[in-house]
């Protein structure tokens, strides 16, 4: 490793978000809005502690009415041991820190889905030219289709057909993740069918040689080579999906990140816009760890480990 | 072996011709090519490239449908591939992410499911890939071994589907001349062994002449046929050292390519290329020798 090396690797990124942080602690200050100056770094970060204090005493909180709770109860039964006892769960309200659990869950489950079933749906297309001439229109028409588009079509139908007395998760939850599934559907489905499609001409007449039964052709061959574009499909997808969500949480006021966001703008207080900008790293870094975590489950399914992944 | 014996035909080629669809129209690039093969014969075909030499052999493997005529083997007519038909193909084709063994263990399992226990299946892989000599690299991936071994596997994995017939496509024409001198040596072994009814395709002359029974060689496309038929009558086991001085290999060698850069060579490129090719032959040719040479010594 020569220096140029080290440098290139470590200090170039170093530098840059430095120079990147310099700039905005400079030049913030000098746009002033109606919710007062745009914050800068120093004072993001603030709002960034601000958010976890609120975290640990919303916590504390939670702890300390279990306990009176817990008390309470064990007091009632200490004088009545036939004492009717509630247990009630907390209902505080949701924290920064629960918000990206909720917003994680969500496109987790959208982008699950629809991996479910986009690879099946490409191999098939893949496999066959009719299948492909068949969805293919459909695939060019919804592709390119917004989330701000779905969302009410979803929201309505969501309503009108997920009704149930005791329902399992909110509808707010439902219809984002389904918002989510529609819009990353589609880089899957297309990388999967090119992948698929051009298996090498060498390896399927391996397989017609040796007369494999169509689910042996597609376990030992079909997915192997296509490992590859099916992880690039998802990786837009897992992109697009986190994209997407935001966007679907502000308008279904799913509790996640993209409601925090849009109660901070519709809240403007002079804290907001440095909760907003600290709400839009933590997006950024949570799409980064997705696509490395993308990256790493490649790595463990694909079988060539020296190829390399980037 | 070369003799017709009184048994029927093996593999019969019959009034094969086949059309390539182009913008153009049909493409006829076999017209009428017939030929028997008998039991345990191995026969070489040879031509130009281009003149559709691996066409005849993807009809036979059931690969390509022929436009007219067939192919009949014992009897039955060949309408679509199979592993009694098993293909070595030119670049090794190995499933990449398969071991050696796991190669030969995707072929063993497709042929003899429910025929041979789990013990025996590996029992036949293991000895297989020990005819081409791969016992010490079997668990490796084909990334992980040269293209000589590549071959080697793809040769062992055919013949764990103990073929009626065993196609190779132009086996060892991606390889230096002396892993080929080798290749061709094993190849010679095993099928003196298990007396296998070998299809070679194949643009090298010596090779042809060193392996074959009879040498089929083919007219220039378009419409290509068998243009001539060689008996090539060298005892067997043959040694490539010793053969090479002999009258008959060397009439047969010279009626090859008087065949192919006299009768058919391309009048386009004739002269040059026939000089380049032959020279690069001869040297192939030399190289091998030295190594059998050196090994002897």
């Amino acid at each position: 490793m020569n220096t140029k090396h080290i440098f290139q690797t470590y200090a170039a990124p170093f530098i840059g978000i430095l120079l990147f942080l310099a700039i905005w602690q400079i030049g913030a200050p000098k746009i002033v809005t109606s919710l007062g100056a745009v914050p800068g770094p120093v004072q993001v970060f603030d709002q960034f502690e601000g958010l976890v204090a609120e975290h640990q005493a919303a916590r504390q909180k939670e702890a300390d009415f279990y306990q009176r709770q817990e008390e309470r109860n064990t007091e009632a039964l200490k004088e009545d041991p036939k004492a009717d006892v509630t247990i009630r769960p907390y209902t505080g309200k949701a924290t920064f820190f629960d918000q990206i659990w909720t917003s994680i869950f969500t496109v987790m489950t959208g982008f699950v889905l629809a991996g479910l079933i986009a690879i099946p749906l490409g191999i098939v297309a893949g496999l066959s030219q009719t299948v492909y001439s068949a969805i293919n229109p459909l695939i060019q028409l919804f592709k390119p289709v917004s989330p701000l588009a779905w969302l009410p079509i979803v929201t309505i139908i969501v309503s009108a057909v997920y009704v149930s007395d005791d329902p399992m998760f909110a509808k707010s939850f439902v219809t984002s993740a389904l918002t989510v599934l529609l819009c990353c559907l589609w880089p899957t489905i297309i990388n999967t069918t090119v992948g698929v499609a051009n298996i090498s001409k060498d390896l399927q007449n391996v397989s017609k040689v040796l007369r494999l039964s169509w689910w042996t052709h597609v376990r030992k061959i079909v997915l192997p080579s296509a490992i590859p574009m099916i992880f690039t499909g998802l990786r837009l997808s897992l992109g697009i999906a986190w994209m997407v969500l935001i966007a679907a949480e502000m308008l279904a006021q799913n509790p996640g990140l993209g409601k925090f966001v849009w109660d901070e703008f519709q809240n403007g207080s002079s804290n907001s816009l440095g909760r907003i900008i600290v709400a839009v790293i933590v997006i950024g870094l949570i799409g980064f760890a997705l696509d490395r975590g993308m990256l790493l489950l490649q790595r463990h399914f694909s079988w060539d480990k020296s190829a390399a992944l980037r | 072996m070369t003799t017709t014996t009184n048994q029927a035909d093996h593999l019969l080629i019959s009034q094969v011709s086949i059309d390539f669809p182009t913008p153009q129209g049909p493409y006829r690039a076999l017209d009428k090519v017939n030929l028997r093969i008998n039991k345990g014969e191995f026969v070489s075909i040879i031509g130009h490239s281009g003149c559709g030499k691996s066409t005849v052999l993807n009809i036979v493997a059931g690969l390509y449908k022929a436009t007219e005529g067939g192919v009949i083997l014992d009897g039955r007519e060949v309408d679509e591939p199979g592993p009694e038909r098993a293909v070595v193909f030119q670049n090794h084709s190995l499933l990449p992410w398969l071991t050696a063994y796991e190669n030969v263990e995707l072929a063993v399992k497709q042929v003899f499911k429910g025929k041979k226990s789990k013990a025996e299946m590996k029992a036949w892989i293991e000895h297989n890939l020990h005819l081409v000599h791969m016992d010490h690299a079997m668990h490796k991936r084909p990334d992980e071994i040269s293209g000589g071994m590549k071959q080697r596997v793809g040769i062992a994995r055919a013949l764990a589907m103990e073929p009626q017939v065993l196609l190779l496509d132009e086996p060892f024409g991606a390889l230096d001349a002396l892993t080929r001198a080798h290749l061709q040596d094993s190849m010679m072994e095993i099928q003196a062994d298990l007396g296998n009814t070998v299809i070679m395709i194949t643009h090298d002359v010596d090779e042809a002449v060193l392996l074959s029974d009879r040498i089929v060689m083919m007219t220039n496309g378009p419409a290509a046929s068998v243009g001539d038929i060689l008996e090539v009558n060298l005892p067997r086991p043959r040694n490539r050292v010793e053969m090479a001085e002999l009258p008959e290999y060397i009439r047969c060698r010279h009626a090859v390519l008087k065949f192919l850069y006299e009768r058919h060579g391309r009048k386009e490129e004739a002269i040059p290329s026939t000089k380049k090719e032959e020279g690069e032959l001869e040297k192939g040719n030399i190289v091998a020798l030295k190594s059998v040479l050196t090994k002897a010594a």
